[in-house]
């Protein structure tokens, strides 16, 4: 299949007018997106923006009302969610979505298994990899259920990572973590950077300002700005569409 | 013990059992327990799809029916030898549970249920429209020359028994091998929560598909059994109270276990078989366990010994 | 007898199928519109009031008038208050989570079912009409019996309108049916309007038996059919849409009568069945619900 958008080789996921609309109401209009391999990219801007729409639609939760998009030089704007993940994306929720009543251990392996099915010894190795990175291994054995909050994040996370993807996309990741715990996803990320391309959404713009190597700005669906964290941070049309807030 | 062998010592000393059981018992129950072994076999095939992949189907009775009319009907009217009716039994039920599959996975919750009891209500009018071949509600006998497996005569009390035991132990030993593999743990990610686990890159309708065609091919596999080895095929088998029994043990034993259906089926068969003969409003046991069990113990015996006891209980 | 006058007669006989369907379907269709939820046991219901019929139009002896109109106001009391104990005893405590509500029903189902089994018995029973009045046509004698049914048909399906869309009762069904929290919020005592709504849905069906029971006989397994049926009239008619009900009891009562000419009645409800089920698979709004996008 033809690559898509930018001709920059490094490309790891491209989207050419990416649009979606819900009967008369136009969520994303007209998006191109263009995202570097190793690169940590903050997608923000104000509630509504269409933020979560337009993550959906590269993920395959949504499907495109028109546009479309490419993930390793392939265009994938046809193919479903599930597909997408196993060429190597991998999503955490807005509101996370685990396996309760499964233990951590067993959540961690779920994501692994799909690479890894034949051998339960190599799966078992990487989980407790996964665990470890985001300090959850001591509680492997635990119900999920059982966990707090924060900690629910993380064993996501940790999913993400048993996946060894190439694109993680994170969907407010330190929405309701204490201080410590946003700490801890900052030291998280920055072991991950250069290994894997993250793409996160983000209302914090502490944690924005602080990991992002690149920042998008959204707004009414469509890209309001683009550029380093100094950049977007003096941008007066950035500033006046969050009207002080965030 | 890791679990695996604390599994193996279980079903390996269950099966056992039952075998010492062949021997011992008195004729009445040996023929009973005969009975809820391939009954058990039909609810293991059911709880692969509701325990295990969370799917609630009200019309398994179909598939049970298929195995049966597969086998009844070749050997009745086409003079099938035993073997290929129970093969041709068990195909049917396969091609039917594919056909149902591939319509009623477009539907989910209880869009679903419905969708299932309506086809399974279309096979019991269609075994009554085609009554002249199947003999309807009143169904017809499989001579006893005809119960021939592999030189076996199964109509004799103590070969069927050790027919109906063999089923029952492979078919366990299918579902333990399932339920501990990726597939297995998959469907019941499925069951658990299925968008966390499209997300994880799973192709949730083949793995659906698949454990509904083989959910229905196991179930089909009890009913083609359980009319050669007690001879008799009968629409009252394609009812609808037929596609809640299954559910019913599989509620009562533990949805979701894997010597749950066993457990379920033994329990309400002889409680049915006791209250049948105080009432012929016996049914009413079987409402009141629904809606006890729905009320206070969704996870049944089996699944309340996993919980309390036995993590390790596949 | 020429077509014309035979024609007429189906007619009449499917109007009095629609109307006795359209009011049991009407109860299924608002319970699941409201509370979203499947009452499987809806037919036993049914099977209720005209058991309870019966009962009460032997008990009360007299002229058959005087015990049916008691057994008119008796037996869809009873039905509700039955069905509003279950919705309060079992259906609240599963939190009306959709499949344990069927499976719950469905043993509520074999409750009822079997209970009228051990005290009413396995024979089918009748029910004197309370009036046996025929009125005649240039072809033919009819029941004015049978003209009455679809007259309180009608009227209780008017009444039933008028509830849900004129009366303040009606307004907060309708606000529970749209924003079950919402309405809760603006302190709408939601588990009592589902009692209720559960007690309504059943005394119609029960209101629906004992109008046809003369016309029937009383049966403990009589809620078979009409559970099957109402199934596939709110399903083709839309879920949770009430002129789709009515609409699709029509259609359906008229066109049995015409079906029963060309296919058996075996045949009849396999196309039935399958009909529902495909409906459910390319069609799950039915063909009157709002499609989804």
């Amino acid at each position: 299949m033809a690559a898509l958008g930018s001709t920059a080789p490094n490309n790891l996921l491209t989207t050419q007018g990416l649009s979606r609309n819900f009967g008369g109401l136009q969520a994303v209009s007209n998006v191109n997106f263009d995202l570097p391999e190793g690169q940590i990219r903050a997608l923000i801007g104000p509630n509504g923006a269409g933020k979560t729409t337009f993550v959906g639609m590269l993920c395959g939760r949504i499907s495109a009302s028109a546009g479309r998009v490419a993930f390793l030089g392939e265009d994938v704007t046809m193919l479903p969610a599930h597909k997408r993940i196993s060429r190597g994306m991998a999503y955490t929720f807005q509101i996370t979505s685990i396996f309760g009543r499964l233990s951590l251990r067993e959540n961690v392996a779920l994501a692994v298994r799909r690479r890894l099915a034949g051998n339960p010894d190599q799966v078992q190795g990487e989980v407790e990899n996964a665990l470890s990175r985001v300090g959850l291994l001591d509680r492997a054995d635990q119900t999920a259920d059982d966990l707090s909050y924060g900690h629910q994040r993380l064993l996501e996370i940790a999913m993400g990572l048993g996946q060894k993807p190439r694109l993680l996309i994170l969907d407010e990741p330190t929405q309701g973590l204490a201080d410590s715990e946003i700490a801890d996803f900052k030291n998280l990320i920055r072991s991950m950077a250069g290994q894997t391309t993250i793409l996160l959404i983000e209302h914090n713009m502490d944690v924005v300002m602080e990991m992002a190597d690149f920042i998008t700005v959204l707004n009414f669906g469509e890209i309001l700005a683009e550029g380093s964290p100094e950049q977007i941070h003096a941008n007066a049309d950035v500033q006046a569409a969050y009207l002080g807030t965030g | 013990m890791s679990d695996i062998r604390k599994s193996l010592v279980l079903h390996g000393g269950l099966i056992a059992l039952l075998l010492l059981l062949g021997f011992v018992l008195p004729a009445y129950h040996h023929g009973n327990l005969a009975r809820v072994m391939v009954l058990a076999v039909y609810a293991m095939g059911y709880n692969v799809l509701f325990g295990y992949t969370g799917l609630l189907s009200l019309g398994h009775a179909m598939f049970f029916a298929a195995g049966m009319y597969g086998m009844g009907l070749t050997i009745q009217h086409l003079g099938f030898s035993a073997e290929a009716a129970l093969l041709t039994g068990v195909v049917a039920a396969f091609v039917l549970s594919t056909v149902v599959g591939l319509l009623a996975l477009r539907t989910t919750g209880v869009a679903f249920m419905i969708v299932t009891l309506m086809f399974a209500q279309t096979g019991y009018l269609v075994v009554l429209y085609f009554g002249e071949w199947t003999r309807g509600d009143e169904g017809f006998v499989i001579q006893k020359a005809s119960r021939v497996i592999a030189g076996i005569d199964v109509s004799d009390p103590g070969n069927r028994y050790l027919a109906a035991l063999a089923l029952f132990a492979i078919c366990l030993w299918i579902i333990l091998k399932l339920v501990q593999a990726p597939f297995g743990k998959v469907l019941i990610a499925i069951r658990e929560n299925e968008d966390r686990a499209r997300m994880l890159g799973y192709d949730i309708f083949r793995h659906k598909l698949i454990a509904v065609i083989v959910s229905g091919t196991i179930s089909g596999t009890a009913g083609a059994f359980y009319g050669l080895l007690f001879g008799y095929t009968g629409a009252s088998f394609a009812t609808v109270q037929y596609s809640i029994f299954p559910l019913l043990w599989v509620l009562l034993g533990g949805a979701g276990t894997v010597t749950g259906p066993l457990v379920g089926a033994l329990f309400m068969f002889y409680l049915i078989d006791i209250t049948s003969g105080l009432t012929s409003a016996y049914m009413l046991f079987a409402g009141i366990a629904l809606v006890l069990l729905t009320l206070f113990a969704r996870q049944g015996l089996v699944g309340e010994i996993r919980r309390r006891f036995a993590p390790w209980l596949p | 007898m020429d077509f014309g006058p035979y024609l007429l007669l189906a007619s009449l006989e499917g109007a009095v199928q629609s109307a006795v369907l359209a009011l049991t379907a009407v109860g299924l269709s608002l319970v699941f519109g409201t509370m979203r939820v499947v009452n499987v046991a809806h037919g036993e219901f049914f099977m209720l009031g005209a058991v309870l019929a019966w009962w009460v139009t032997t008990f009360v002896g007299l002229h058959p008038a005087v015990g049916f109109i008691v057994a008119l106001v008796v037996a869809p009391l009873a039905a509700g208050v039955i069905a509003a104990a279950a919705d309060l005893t079992v259906l609240k405590r599963l939190k009306y989570d959709p499949e344990s509500t069927i499976v719950a029903t469905i043993g509520i189902l074999y409750i009822i079912q079997q209970v009228v089994l051990m005290t009413y018995g396995p024979d089918a029973r009748p029910v004197q009409a309370p009036f046996s009045h025929r009125f005649y046509t240039p072809w033919f004698g009819y029941s004015s019996y049978k003209l009455f049914v679809i007259g309180i048909a009608i009227l209780l399906l008017l009444g039933v309108w008028v509830l849900m869309a004129k009366t303040r009762i009606g307004l907060i069904l309708r606000a529970t049916q749209l924003d079950r929290e919402m309405a809760q919020a603006f302190g709408i005592p939601v588990e009592r309007v589902y009692a209720l709504v559960f007690g309504l849905g059943a005394a119609l069906a029960a209101m629906a038996a004992v109008l046809i029971v003369p016309i029937q006989q009383a049966h403990y397994l009589m809620g078979g059919d009409p559970l099957l049926l109402s199934f596939i009239v709110v399903i083709i008619g839309g879920l949770g849409s009430l002129m789709g009900t009515v609409v699709a009891a029509v259609l359906i009562g008229m066109s049995d009568g015409i079906i029963s000419v060309f296919f058996t009645p075996t045949l009849a409800k396999i196309l039935a069945t399958l009909l529902v089920a495909f409906v459910l698979i390319f069609r799950p709004n039915g063909l009157f619900g709002k499609r989804s996008s």
